[in-house]
């Protein structure tokens, strides 16, 4: 008998349970797009509490900070990209309601996940510099090259690691033992994350078996090993309302009712919770069901 | 084509198509709808060594209409190719502003105190990591004392001044090249690396560009008036590039 590696499959449910207070969480995908939301979903109906959250934000950050799950949040933008700005974030922000707020610059926030990922404290770039990400986050440091090639010894940012306990990704397929391939046109830094972190927890729109990954698929959409990843959870439709291309796009009509009921009274806010987040993911989902049947009417 | 006046939305396509004219074979990196147009208008004229994307992850060898898909890909430039692009420094961003200064230093980040901000903006995003890279210019739709000041709230891009005082790691690579608006074109080459009125748009006067402005520009003894697009540009702009007439919503018909 030949033994095969571990079959990583777990619940929503389970995936959450194995989460502690204070964790650091990186939440992969971009901004509104391929965004492990079932995750995100259940995670606002646990009790967890003073999270720190790295992400390059859209509703996840938004719905985690109107939920006042977040302790501290590492961000370089928070963005519905079709509706520039998320307004449960700016709700927080404009109310201080997130006591740390570290804002980096796009590219500091890859460079620091890669230094986690190649386990170094720190990663030399030019970005920041000259900049309030300096100011605002004095607790990041230059440093001096050793070398002079021709512009003396330049000071560069320093970028320290952003060390994850959590990585939670949102992919297209994977096998039980957490080989997943992403199908639309942009990796994001999914891979990034889940090296930059202890425990990666993979949802994807379907498992299927190892040789279905690449039987109609490029190996080179194989963006992460099992070796990377922690446990496997199946969960269709598991990214809504971000987009998960080309399983589906994003939901503009829901997105425009999320900002709505976001950026309006506390009523309006309470009526979407309700409607929307009301039990568990079958029931989110049956919600979102409802809404797009009459919606399209 | 239509015997339309040339109108002023199409004077600010041909003027940010005039900021990548000399820019050789590099990624030309438009945010925003005035700045697409104007991309590829000079990938279609001035400058067709000019590299384009769908401003998601392709790099497109065609020149599709705004908006529209395109046809013949020329390669793959997903968020982290980006930032690669960035850092090898072949790349020319033009990034809106929500606020900019006397000296080129941009704001997207956020209105007020950082720590619990009026208003808080998008973030930083590149803005910071571009400055001090490539090549960045900025597109200001509707000029005023709002978004021209004297000092921004929160520095997200770095102008020339900042960054000298950064060091040569921060000045080395330092170019903000053109701030086009829709009253005149402005660059970073005032006295002490301040803002520079180059140009003023047909039928806009020096005084009502220092009427909108939230401090005092350089402005040289004599100031052209920017260019009228060619025929061919605006047959381009309106029968190819934006038949849908988009450009108005961001330049409303005076």
């Amino acid at each position: 008998m030949t033994r095969k590696p571990r079959d990583k499959r777990m619940s929503i449910d389970e995936v959450v349970a194995t989460l502690e207070d204070g964790m650091t969480i990186g939440i992969g995908g971009w901004g509104p797009r391929r965004k492990p939301m079932a995750l995100v979903r259940a995670i606002l109906r646990s009790d967890l509490k003073d999270l720190t959250i790295v992400s390059w934000g859209g509703a996840d950050v938004g719905l985690l900070a109107r939920a006042g799950k977040i302790r501290k949040v590492v961000y370089a933008f928070v963005s519905l990209d079709s509706i520039p700005l998320e307004p449960n974030f700016q709700r927080a922000r404009q109310n201080a309601t997130i006591p740390e707020v570290v804002e980096l610059d796009e590219g500091m926030f890859q460079t620091g996940l890669k230094a986690a990922a190649e386990r170094l404290p720190f990663l030399p770039m030019r970005a920041g510099l000259g900049s309030d990400v300096l100011v605002n986050n004095p607790w990041i440091k230059t440093v001096t090259s050793p070398y002079d090639d021709g512009a003396g010894h330049e000071e560069l940012v320093a970028v320290p690691a952003l060390k994850l306990d959590v990585a939670l990704v949102h992919l297209n397929r994977a096998d039980v033992h957490g080989n997943a391939t992403y199908l639309g046109p942009d990796p994001y830094f999914d891979d990034l994350f889940a090296m930059a972190a202890d425990r990666t927890y993979l949802s994807v729109e379907q498992i299927v078996d190892t040789a279905g990954l690449t039987v109609d698929t490029p190996v080179q959409r194989v963006l992460l090993n099992r070796m990377m990843v922690t446990g496997v959870v199946e969960t269709p439709n598991g990214a809504h309302f971000t987009n998960c291309v080309p399983d589906y796009e994003r939901d503009e009509r829901f997105q425009k009712a999320y900002a709505a009921a976001a950026g309006g009274s506390d009523e309006d806010w309470a009526a979407f919770e309700e409607r929307f987040l009301p039990g568990d993911e079958a029931a989110s989902q049956a919600a979102v069901a409802a809404f797009a049947e009459e919606t399209s009417r | 084509m239509s015997n339309d006046t040339t109108t002023r939305a199409d004077v600010c396509a041909a003027a940010i198509a005039d900021a990548f004219a000399d820019d050789g074979e590099i990624f030309g990196s438009p945010m925003g709808l005035l700045p697409m147009l104007g991309v590829r208008l000079a990938k279609l004229t001035s400058n067709p060594d000019l590299v384009i994307s769908d401003g998601e992850s392709l790099f497109l060898a065609g020149v599709p209409p705004l908006f529209a898909k395109g046809d013949v890909v020329e390669g793959w430039i997903p968020f982290r190719r980006v930032f690669d692009v960035v850092a090898y420094g072949k790349r020319h961003v033009m990034m809106g502003a929500t606020q900019v200064d006397r000296h080129g230093n941009q704001n997207i980040s956020a209105i007020g105190d950082f720590a619990q901000p009026k208003r808080q903006l998008l973030g930083s995003r590149g803005a910071p990591g571009n400055t001090v890279n490539n090549r960045t210019s900025y597109w200001v739709p509707k000029h005023s004392p709002r978004v021209f000041v004297e000092k921004v709230d929160i520095v997200s891009g770095v102008g020339p001044r900042n960054a000298k005082a950064a060091g040569p790691g921060a000045s080395r690579y330092n170019d903000i090249h053109r701030v086009v608006s829709n009253l005149g074109v402005f660059d970073l080459t005032g006295a002490d690396d301040t803002m520079r009125l180059r140009s003023v748009h047909p039928g806009v006067t020096v005084d009502e560009v220092v009427e909108a402005t939230g401090f005092t520009l350089d402005i040289p003894a004599d100031v052209p008036v920017t260019r009228e697009p060619s025929v061919e540009e605006l047959l381009i702009i309106r029968e190819v590039l934006d038949p849908k007439g988009l450009r108005f919503r961001e330049v409303p018909h005076e």
